[in-house]
């Protein structure tokens, strides 16, 4: 039955995080967007806290145990609409900080979606240990973006001492730095065992905090997301263990492109994560708006037909509609998820709009704001720097849209390109 | 819990509106917009599906009970055959829905089993008004309280069968209140008018009408001396015409992503060609995301949520915009042969254009 009640844990749990974003999140958002490179602590150690305590945490959510083979499963599960929730209210709070939370991030979501039951039990166990400690994914090359062939990070077998030789530059890598240097935590560096095989070729080397060869080299000074650390990564002849490759250790085939696959797989479950991120800092800017516009005595009259209504209303009402309407794709796609519906299409839908409304929406609230939204003295324009970026990574708008234009149309990569 | 699966009934609901909107009203709807109008065979079948019936309880005449969200998957469905179709088949809902939300126990007993009991009748409602600015909450129409009576003055437009309805639901102001009044055929002082012609759904009989110093007792105003509330019907106008425009867009955008994928262009077909395919995207994209608009408007109205009329015109206000697009993009993928009237683009469009003043001509 279509069904749009919060269950009562979600509605508990946005409760507890608004105070959260509230309390931790707003008061140091401008402290931390002035200095890029501080670390949040304050901020680190108590989502770690609470995390270890509720465990939540990683961008994916925990599987039940198993009894006999079949899941146990009274409730219908939740897990996925509650992570998008979560992020959605902590982005509303401050998205550069959301992205300091400890816990595994992309790189957890890539061993969930492609590690062996060993590797999740070795690799996944210290996101809920003593210490904060954060997981990163470093797919992106400097000429490697959007083209994920056209990656160059090389993985040679040592026979002799059964390690993987890795060789490459990445950029890019949210959260690398605390991933590597501020905590015990790993990347997930994707690169090639077969170059003369593309994508088939690819798979996900776990690379963690102290390995040899490895050496951040570089943070960005970015429009926004500044709290949040984006790295450069250089491995020269860094070695790591033959078990830390992703997915089955026996198969080591050029034909088998699983490996990529499933690395796409993750996106398909993150993808509408980061959509509601994007809804949470669009959120954020259309309630400053309105609430700024009721200080000057401007209220919205809904129910009017459109000739009636100022151009403000006309505009907030728009940007009203876009809001509730991206943010309900993101809940449908991730319902599929945790459904287990396939949902690559409702996945990369979500993603389209949600980049496209916020970028559409913090860019109108700046604008309908005058002095006062151009001004560091309110949050706003930080919101409209934070919000470009939701409609780059984890995929472009335009990428996405290529997906969805695949599925609709029943086309491969191959036939539109 | 959140969920996005109709249940059982409703998908079987669906699958046979759908039979009917892709056999009769698909086949139908273009000599219906070229000629003005559908057989009463083909309305009458797809009145026989019993949508409305179902809305109904049986005391009534009907067999269910009243569910906005159901309503929606109707009304989406049919639109997709052909919105001129669609609005024909429900026009007796303009008439009985109020009479059931607002009437008094007496007027519905008196007014809606007749109507739901039989084949399809003409039953109609008058609320639009002909000015640009056009608000059912304003409106110009009016209604004076004299001697027991009501008397009432005005012009309306876009009034379905004016010129044989059996019964009319005519909404005026009163007090500064939409109040709806229900006059029978061959009342005194209410005259019809012209036949309206529209840029679009010119298979919907629409006519002008005239109300001058009409007299209408007490009896006939819906809920009586206390009268009715109006915004449980402004809702579920609002639901019914957004719900309405999803199915003509994707109408529009299946059409639209098949000729696509045939027709070549440049040793290749035009849908992949990129600026195609992501007005394609972009046009599923938002069919999607806006459905979800309506269903949850749908969804807050059947169960009394705060600020469910406000999550309706937002609904609304979508869609409408979502109509405009997406038709009109499907005529642009269709270049040439978008603009000729032989394929069903371009009435879609016109359709399309129709959603922002059509609201009050549906409910469900």
């Amino acid at each position: 039955m279509i069904d749009f009640e919060t269950p009562k844990p979600i509605v508990m749990m946005n409760n507890a995080l608004e105070t959260v974003a509230v309390n931790m999140m707003r008061p140091v958002s401008r402290q931390f967007d002035e200095n890029e490179h501080e670390i949040p602590w304050d901020y680190i150690n108590f989502m770690h806290m609470a995390m270890v305590q509720t465990g939540a945490g990683s961008l994916a959510p925990k599987k039940k145990p198993e009894q006999d083979g079949e899941e146990v499963e009274k409730r219908p599960p939740i897990g996925y609409q509650r992570l998008a929730c979560m992020l959605e209210m902590l982005s509303w709070g401050d998205v550069g900080l959301y992205l300091c939370t400890p816990g595994g991030g992309l790189g957890a979501a890539a061993v969930e979606a492609a590690g062996t039951q060993e590797q999740k039990e070795k690799f996944l166990a210290r996101f809920s240990g003593k210490n904060p400690t954060f997981g990163a994914m470093a797919m992106t090359e400097p000429q490697a973006g959007s083209d994920t062939s056209a990656i160059r990070a090389t993985a040679v077998l040592d026979p002799v001492t059964n390690e993987w030789v890795i060789n490459g530059e990445k950029i890019f890598v949210t959260a690398g730095h605390k991933s590597l240097i501020d905590s015990d935590g790993f990347v997930v560096v994707w690169a090639s065992i077969d170059p003369s095989a593309g994508r088939a070729g690819m798979r996900g080397f776990v690379v963690e905090a102290g390995t040899p060869g490895v050496s951040v080299t570089k943070l960005e000074q970015k429009m926004g997301i500044r709290a949040s650390d984006t790295v450069s990564i250089v491995l020269q002849d860094a070695r790591v263990p033959f078990e830390n490759m992703l997915g089955s250790t026996e198969i080591v085939k050029k034909e088998t492109a699983r490996g990529f696959k499933k690395a796409m797989a993750t996106f398909d479950a993150t993808r509408p994560l980061v959509a509601a991120t994007a809804v949470g800092v669009a959120r954020a800017a259309l309630e400053f708006l309105k609430e700024k516009l009721e200080q000057n005595g401007i209220k919205i009259r809904y129910g009017l037909p459109h000739q009636k209504l100022t151009s403000i209303e006309r505009d907030y009402i728009d940007m009203e509609v876009m809001l509730r309407s991206a943010w309900l794709l993101v809940l449908k796609a991730v319902w599929m998820a945790d459904n287990r519906i396939p949902n690559s299409k409702e996945a990369s839908m979500s993603k389209v709009r949600a980049g496209d409304i916020v970028t559409r929406i913090t860019q109108q609230a700046v604008e309908m704001m005058g002095p006062l939204g151009y001004s560091r003295e309110f949050l706003l324009e930080k919101w409209f720097r934070d919000a470009k970026i939701a409609d780059i990574y984890e995929g472009t708008g335009q990428i996405n849209r290529l997906i969805v234009a695949r599925q609709i149309l029943g086309y491969t990569g191959k036939e539109l390109r | 819990m959140f969920s996005f699966e109709p249940t059982e009934e409703q998908k079987m609901l669906v699958e046979t509106i759908h039979r009917y909107s892709a056999g009769d009203l698909r086949s139908s709807a273009h000599a219906a917009e070229e000629e003005g109008q559908f057989t009463t065979e083909v309305i009458n079948k797809g009145w026989e599906l019993g949508y409305l019936q179902a809305s109904i309880p049986e005391d009534l005449g009907g067999f269910g009970e009243r569910s906005l969200l159901t309503g929606v998957l109707v009304a989406e469905e049919l639109a997709w055959g052909d919105l001129a179709g669609a609005l024909n088949v429900q026009a007796p809902g303009l008439f009985v829905i109020p009479i059931y939300l607002g009437g008094t126990e007496s007027q519905k007993v008196e007014h809606i089993p007749q109507v739901i009991e039989e084949d399809w009748k003409t039953y109609t409602s008058a609320l639009i008004e002909p000015s640009f600015d056009f608000d059912p909450l304003d409106l110009r129409t009016s209604a004076v309280e004299t001697d027991g009576y009501y008397v009432l003055n005005g012009d309306k437009t876009y009034v379905p069968f004016a010129d044989r309805a059996e019964g009319m639901v005519v909404y005026a102001k009163l007090n500064d209140q939409t109040q709806g009044f229900i006059l029978p055929k061959g009342t005194q002082g209410l005259h019809v008018g012209e036949r309206v012609k529209l840029m679009g759904i010119n298979g919907f009989p629409l006519y002008s009408v005239n109300l001058n110093q009409v007299r209408v007792p007490a009896e006939m105003r819906i809920g009586g001396w206390s009268g009715h509330g109006f915004s449980a019907i402004l809702d579920s106008s609002r639901v019914a015409m957004a719900a309405m425009a999803v199915g003509l867009s994707r109408a529009a955008f299946e059409y639209s992503r098949d000729y696509a994928r045939e027709r070549e262009v440049f040793g290749v077909k035009v849908a992949q060609k990129q600026a195609i395919a992501f007005m394609l995207a972009e046009m599923a994209t938002e069919i999607e995301a806006i459905r979800l608009l309506v269903w949850e408007a749908a969804w807050m109205i059947d169960n009394s949520k705060e600020n469910a009329s406000k999550q309706a015109y937002l609904a609304l206000s979508g869609a409408t915009d979502l109509a405009m697009m997406v038709t009109d993009r499907a005529v642009q993928i269709l270049g040439g042969y978008g603009y000729i009237r032989e394929y069903p683009v371009e009435l879609w469009m016109r359709n399309g254009r129709g959603i922002a003043m059509l609201s009050g001509l549906v409910l469900v």
